[in-house]
């Protein structure tokens, strides 16, 4: 029943916000901030109950669900769940949903209650998925995030805010309906062989498909969330969406929606599909190591500051891409730190191009230059998350993305080699940022405020949790392990699988062709 | 014909005296809220009636109506809109000079029509219906005969209609030349028997039927005159068109093709194929290229027919349930579309110009958030009924496996997302960019219209959120249909 009131509790606010607005705007902004912020307390709750390895493993894969029936002639359930992967998930969709609460504060100043009710939908629509079991909810949950993100980049978005709304909708909306129909076949198969219609994940898991069917099927849903990951070469509407989105677009696109994408990887197209995605691994990956290396050139070419920041996201979830393909242990767990760290770190740099925006009404960095003198602060805290970026050790980044190394190089060594020269490159983007924008004489004279005492509060707690998953990581890994290993067992019956040298070959058994890919000594 | 046969018909005789009654009372002083009071009344009539029907049912009325739970379902879904459609053309003509009564005459007329036809299995009753129905549409229309755009929809409707209830009329002479009969159950007797299949002039006769029908749902290649009616004719008389005139003659569709078993034929197959396709295809590229809010709903109107149809070929319970709930959430969005448009036209034109619509949210934020949600709904986006109905059309089709259609709808409705979207972008125009200051004192609008738009804005998202006992009671309808 939590489950539920985290979404309701976000909807209420944001029918209450969107009719406060016709009296102030300071109401909206407090209401929303208040209902998110017990939403997160909930979730923090939720977390502290549940931190225990021992307590939940053996009897179920779920801490805490909801299962109603909903449209029972269709088999279709409103089925809420939540285990180790979904409550982090949840806790940093609150943790940047009051961030971007917070970042709007100023910035937003037309239409405030409709914006706020924007952002709440947006909020529900993401917990929904990270949530939802019963794949029509799911599916539904997937649906319902885009409308108001449109209306977000559409109507606060800057210059060619339009083009880059109509963009977002359009490719997001094409890739679901292929996931619409992979989801509709799976559903329609599991029912031709076990009589029972039902749109229920575990149900789903075990459905007999050919190799040929599963390679499809699998390909439906991974469209759906390369494009939202974004993963070469779907990514052409991330940069303009991120770029004309309003901060706290931004933040929600770059920190939660992109997360999706990857979470929806981990849970539904690996699992339901394991010989297919073993199958399909070495293009993903190798389609990850693109996306690495292109996100960070491309990042390097830009001189609009936001525009850079958007291709890096580019460039670091090509690395959760990576590690979700490799499907082990420790490549997996590195994906969930990345998915973790890259919320946090982009979305705070997103906040302070944001802020710089407000301060200089410019994004291009031939225009700022030398800030360093006037605004010490924001210097400092932009060098800290850009450092974040770059994957400084002791910052949670760093622990992401060298597990995502060290798991992928168990599978390939070319790709973890690649990728590592991607890091290289991010390495040059970030210090150019700094090196452009904020070193250097301050040749315009610019004399602007430095962080306020509403940015330092955004600011602080995101710096110190980068810090506290850079050096001790071991709660994240503690609440997601039991997940993370239930996800390995549907996706491979024999649990040596992926450990073993030879991996490809016994995984290859299990479509029933053994053998046959290898020619014997 | 005995006492049960009349409780059977009941609905129908009720819509018949209603229209009489209404056209007495106009007769002996014109009022126009009282004749609005007066049909309203009807119609309600008629919608009670429904459950002693129900309790008879279902009944063979003579060899030409059948009222069966289909039938009945289908009535009341009829009857519903018309109910809207008068509330909506209450306000309507309130802003209009001239005559106004005549207008729910027709419209109780009209919907008769429209109910006939979805109880009939007979040719005959299939005929009388539509002409019923097509007659009192051309003066519908034409309705506002001061308008130059509003005589032309009329006499376009007329020269069409007429022509092709010509097709259908010669259509259903080749299969009664061929086959001696006019009834579905026996023309549905002999295609199984096999006997009709030797026969040289049944493909013909179904050929133009199928033309008949096609222009009745104006799709691809029949639809000409779609845009021009949907353009010309008042506001609420285009929901009527778009609902309850296509509505009734898709419930005969499926009665006629899944009781007579003729869309298992391959080349009947094919040519409803190439229709669904077309009309996909047409109706959304064309719709781009309009800016015409009235001109984009008849495009997009066309582009819907042809999602319907394509749950239509898969065939079987399921099917005739999806394409139910799919015009059941299209009755409700297209009502409601074309409601805020009604509610904002004026005395000298009908608000159907995408600048009518710049802004709206910051002057109106209701009604903007209404017609928001009316076209999400017709965009098949969550929350709203039209994201239930487009699933269950997916559903069906992916069940029998129409790959080339799904592919076809999908791609279709993702092109149809631009013209939406451009309607939304419009409709939430920052005032500084448009150049409209709010007004200080807004024009009111009329009470009905606001109260039915509020209605179906809560029937948009509960089917939308719980479609659950929707699709119970579409279900039981759609089990009375005696399929092939």
């Amino acid at each position: 029943m939590i489950l539920v009131w985290l979404i309701v509790i976000l909807l209420v606010a944001g029918v209450l916000a969107g009719l406060a607005g016709r009296v102030s705007t300071l109401w909206p902004r407090v209401i929303s901030l208040v209902a998110v912020g017990i939403d997160f307390v909930i979730s923090l709750v939720l977390w502290s109950q549940n931190s225990s390895y021992v307590k939940l493993f053996p009897q179920s894969d779920w801490f805490k669900q909801v299962d109603w029936a909903w449209v029972p002639q269709y088999g279709i359930h409103f089925h809420l769940a939540m285990d180790g992967l979904s409550l982090l998930m949840v806790v940093l969709t609150f943790l940047l949903g009051i961030m971007s609460v917070l970042v709007s504060w100023k910035e937003i100043q037309e239409g405030v209650g409709f914006f706020h009710f924007n952002l709440m939908l947006i909020l529900a629509g993401i917990v929904g998925v990270f949530l939802a079991v019963d794949l029509f909810l799911f599916y539904f949950m997937w649906e319902l995030m885009l409308v108001p993100m449109f209306f977000l980049i559409a109507i606060w978005g800057h210059e060619r805010r339009i083009y880059a709304a109509i963009k977002f909708f359009i490719f997001t909306q094409l890739s679901g309906l292929l996931m619409l129909i992979a989801i509709l076949t799976l559903y329609f198969i599991h029912h031709s062989t076990t009589g029972i219609y039902s749109f229920e994940y575990h149900d789903l898991l075990n459905t007999v498909l050919t190799p040929h069917t599963a390679m499809l099927l699998m390909l439906g849903f991974f469209v759906a969330f390369a494009v939202k990951l974004p993963m070469f070469p779907f990514h052409p509407w991330l940069p303009d969406a991120h770029t004309e989105a309003p901060t706290a677009g931004s933040v929600i696109l770059a920190g939660l929606l992109l997360k999706t994408g990857a979470y929806g990887m981990i849970r539904f197209v690996v699992p339901l599909f394991p010989g297919a995605a073993h199958e399909f691994a070495p293009v993903a990956m190798t389609l990850g190591v693109i996306g690495i290396i292109y996100g960070a050139v491309l990042a390097f070419g830009q001189t609009d500051l936001k525009r850079l920041v958007a291709y890096t996201s580019v460039s670091h979830l090509g690395f959760a891409l990576v590690g979700i393909f490799a499907w082990n242990e420790i490549a997996l767990e590195g994906v969930l730190i990345v998915m973790i760290a890259h919320g946090i770190s982009t979305g705070a740099l997103f906040m302070l191009v944001g802020g710089l925006q407000e301060r200089t009404h410019t994004r291009e960095m031939d225009r700022l230059r030398g800030l360093w003198a006037t605004v010490p602060v924001m210097s400092g805290v932009m060098m800290f998350f850009a450092m974040a970026s770059i994957g400084l050790p002791g910052l949670g980044d760093f622990v992401g993305e060298f597990l995502v190394l060290l798991g992928t190089y168990r599978v390939s060594l070319g790709v973890t080699i690649a990728a590592v020269i991607g890091i290289l490159i991010s390495t040059l983007y970030s210090l150019k940022v700094i090196q452009r924008a904020f070193h250097g004489p301050n040749t315009h004279e610019w004399s602007l405020p430095d962080l306020g005492k509403r940015e330092l509060l955004m600011m602080i707690p995101m710096m110190l949790i980068l810090l506290w998953i850079g050096l001790y990581p071991q709660p994240l890994f503690r609440t997601f392990k039991p997940a993370l290993q239930k996800l390995q067992q549907y996706a491979a019956p024999k649990p040596v699988v992926t450990m073993v040298p030879d991996a490809r070959q016994l995984s290859y058994d299990r479509n029933g062709v053994p053998g046959m890919n290898r020619s014997e000594p | 014909m005995n006492g049960t046969d009349l409780i059977a018909i009941l609905p129908l005789l009720v819509l018949t005296v209603g229209a009489v009654v209404v056209m007495v009372a106009v007769c002996i002083r014109r009022n126009h809220l009282a004749a609005v009071w007066l049909t309203l009344l009807g119609l309600a009539a008629a919608f009670a009636s429904l459950w002693p029907a129900a309790s008879v049912a279902p009944r063979q009325v003579t060899p030409l109506l059948v009222i069966d739970g289909y039938a009945l379902f289908y009535m009341g879904l009829i009857i519903a809109a018309t109910f809207v459609t008068v509330i909506l053309s209450y306000g309507y003509l309130e802003k209009q000079a001239g005559y106004r009564e005549e207008l729910y005459i027709l419209i109780l007329t009209a919907a008769l029509g429209s109910s006939v036809l979805v109880a009939s299995n007979h040719f005959v009753s299939f005929f009388l219906g539509l002409e019923v129905l097509s007659v009192a549409l051309y003066a519908m229309s034409a309705y506002l005969c001061d308008r130059k755009h509003s005589l032309e929809a009329g006499i376009k409707y007329l020269v069409l209609a007429a022509v092709s209830a010509a097709f259908l009329l010669f259509g259903m002479a080749l299969i009664y030349a061929q086959l001696g009969t006019l009834e579905f159950g026996q023309i549905a007797a002999m295609l199984i028997s096999g006997v009709a299949y030797e026969k040289s002039l049944i493909y013909p006769g179904l050929a133009l039927l199928i033309t008949g029908i096609g222009f009745k749902l104006g799709v691809v290649p029949f639809h000409m005159w779609t845009p021009d009616v949907y353009e010309g004719a008042p506001a609420p008389v285009t929901a009527f068109v778009a609902t309850v005139s296509k509505g009734g003659m898709v419930a005969l569709l499926l009665r006629f093709f899944y009781e007579t078993g003729a869309y298992h034929l391959h080349k009947v197959f094919l040519v409803f194929s190439i229709i669904a396709i077309a009309s996909m295809i047409a109706g959304n590229l064309l719709a781009l290229l309009q800016d015409n809010v009235k001109r984009i709903l008849a495009y997009s109107s066309i582009a819907h027919l042809g999602y319907v149809l394509v749950a239509f070929l898969a065939g079987g319970n399921r099917a005739a349930e999806a394409v139910t709930f799919y015009l059941v959430a299209y009755f409700v969005t297209t009502l409601g579309a074309f409601g805020v448009v009604s509610v904002l036209s004026t005395g000298e034109r009908d608000a159907d110009s995408i600048e009518d619509y710049e802004g709206l949210f910051w002057r109106r934020p209701v009604l903007a958030g209404i017609f928001t949600l009316m076209l999400l709904s017709l965009a098949g986006i969550p929350l709203t009924a039209g994201f239930v109905g487009k699933f269950f059309l997916v559903a069906v089709g992916t069940s029998a496996s129409l790959w080339g259609l799904i592919f076809v709808l999908i791609v279709t409705s993702v092109i149809g997302l631009f013209y939406y979207l451009r309607i939304l972008v419009a409709l939430y125009k920052s005032p500084s960019e448009t150049g409209k200051a709010a007004p200080a004192a807004l024009p009111l609008l009329s009470r009905s219209g606001s109260y039915a738009l509020g209605v179906l804005t809560v029937l948009l998202v509960w089917i939308g959120v719980y479609p659950a006992p929707f699709l119970d009671a579409i279900q039981r309808a759609v089990l009375t249909l005696r399929l092939f």
